[in-house]
């Protein structure tokens, strides 16, 4: 075991860190607010907009994330280059990074994966608060908004924690389609110092630690919500 | 999209196609699938077993053993897996004076997967074994069975119940996970579809062909486990 090579990458392994918290906040952002009305529309929508939703959960939880994100890189990104209003366009060097393909690939799989979890947490909402607030002579968007999804978000909380750990976990398939996470930049020392093992252990470390930071953080903030009785 | 159905043809099984390919690569998913479901459910049996009635250091390792496996990635748990894993069992044989010998993709792929599989099954396991009512195991006792005896007619079959829900996730995992292997360069179903879409240039219909394909895998699985699960309940009051 040599970790000479420590010092000297320790600034890329920061960039790295930085890089795969990214992509975790923004897919876990982005997928939650599509996996609300996925969940929703599953519970409570015309029976046409439930089956699109169904369908969709069941393709992105029967197909392999990493057959998912080359699917949108290569296949995606493949198709763009062809079409000259998007070559020319201002869109096109974001397009071209592949940092958003990522972003994408994991968003349309948090929200596969949480859509489902939702669609439980809004079936679990008791019917008599639902009822109680009909009562009350609220719209149906009202008591969506001030009844139905807050106790939704209520439930699902305990499972987050999860999902963020889930997700941390699958982001280093981004580095298959050069997205430079941790794991990414682990890579790039093994490849510069020829040590097989050691940057992959450190990795592992940090991927550990970064687990760790997330199931703390996750006791602290469920301690300051108030459980549902 | 016109490209994507006018390269239709690289799909076909006859020359200049790759459809013998894929299914070739979806044979060796399903193998390593199948055999890395298998390891992971006998590690899942002891480990379990281990969890609930091993000694204080036995509980300990396989403590830290799940927890670690839990908390890697498993893109990074197969790299080191795969090269520490062949590189040690190399080293042992070498100073034990045997000759190092070369170890096949498949069996490598699946002692891996079977490896991190075996983590999730000891969870599911163990909390299935917990659900089995304690007074089933004592009147088991009482009739005089063995240990070995109450394992197998007693507690294996009263936990199914409790366990196929999430040993059907775990197998439904782990043909997904099998996709990580291409990373390693397994020729499986992801890596041959990489290879026939960049050596064609139509990405986008083979990595839709293999997203197909896994589907089909969960789909049929799906319906399995249904009748598992329904096969396992039989006698059991209705779940709500």
């Amino acid at each position: 075991m040599q970790w000479y090579w420590v010092a000297e990458y320790v600034p890329k392994f920061i960039d790295g860190i930085i890089i795969t918290l990214q992509l975790l906040s923004l897919s876990i952002f982005f997928g939650m607010i599509l996996a609300v009305p996925i969940g929703l529309v599953q519970v409570t929508g015309p029976r046409w907009l439930a089956a699109i939703a169904r369908s969709f959960c069941t393709v992105i939880r029967g197909t392999p994330l990493l057959i998912q994100l080359w699917l949108l890189y290569y296949g995606l990104g493949s198709l763009f280059p062809l079409m000259p209003e998007i070559r020319e366009s201002f869109l096109w060097p974001i397009l071209r990074d592949a940092f958003p393909y990522a972003v994408l690939a994991f968003t349309l799989s948090v929200a596969g994966y949480e859509g489902e979890v939702m669609r439980g947490a809004f079936k679990g909402v008791p019917k008599g608060e639902l009822e109680a607030a009909r009562a009350f002579g609220m719209s149906r968007f009202k008591i969506l908004r001030r009844i139905w999804l807050p106790r939704a978000l209520q439930n699902v909380l305990p499972t987050l924690a999860g999902e963020f750990v889930l997700t941390l976990k699958s982001t280093p398939l981004a580095a298959t389609i050069t997205v430079f996470d941790v794991y990414g930049v682990g890579s790039i020392v093994r490849q510069e110092t020829y040590r097989v093992y050691e940057p992959l252990l450190f990795v592992a470390g940090i991927y550990i630690c970064l687990t760790a930071v997330i199931v703390v953080f996750f006791r602290w903030l469920e301690n300051r919500v108030p459980r549902p009785a | 999209m016109s490209d994507l159905f006018a390269n239709l043809h690289y799909l076909s099984f006859s020359d200049g196609g790759w459809g013998w390919n894929l299914l070739r690569g979806l044979a060796s998913t399903l193998q390593i699938a199948l055999g890395a479901y298998a390891l992971g459910m006998f590690i899942g049996l002891f480990g379990a077993l281990g969890k609930l009635n091993g000694s204080t250091p036995t509980r300990w390792l396989l403590e830290i053993y799940t927890t670690l496996i839990r908390a890697v990635p498993e893109l990074v748990l197969i790299l080191l897996l795969y090269y520490a894993g062949t590189a040690a069992i190399n080293h042992m044989l070498e100073s034990m004076g045997f000759r190092p010998i070369d170890i096949s993709g498949l069996v490598a792929g699946i002692a891996v997967l079977g490896i991190v599989q075996g983590a999730y099954a000891t969870e599911v396991i163990r909390g299935a074994m917990l659900a089995v009512p304690l007074g089933q195991i004592e009147a088991a006792q009482a009739f005089g069975m063995s240990r070995w005896k109450i394992l197998r007619r007693i507690t294996i079959p009263a936990m199914l119940p409790f366990a196929l829900p999430g040993l059907s996730n775990l197998w439904l995992i782990v043909t997904k996970d099998t996709a990580l292997l291409a990373v390693v360069g397994f020729s499986e179903l992801a890596l041959v579809t990489r290879q026939a879409a960049g050596s064609t240039r139509s990405y986008l219909m083979f990595f839709l062909a293999a997203a197909c394909l896994y589907l089909c895998i969960t789909l049929i699985s799906n319906q399995l486990f249904r009748y598992l699960e329904k096969r396992s309940r039989r006698g059991q009051p209705e779940l709500v």
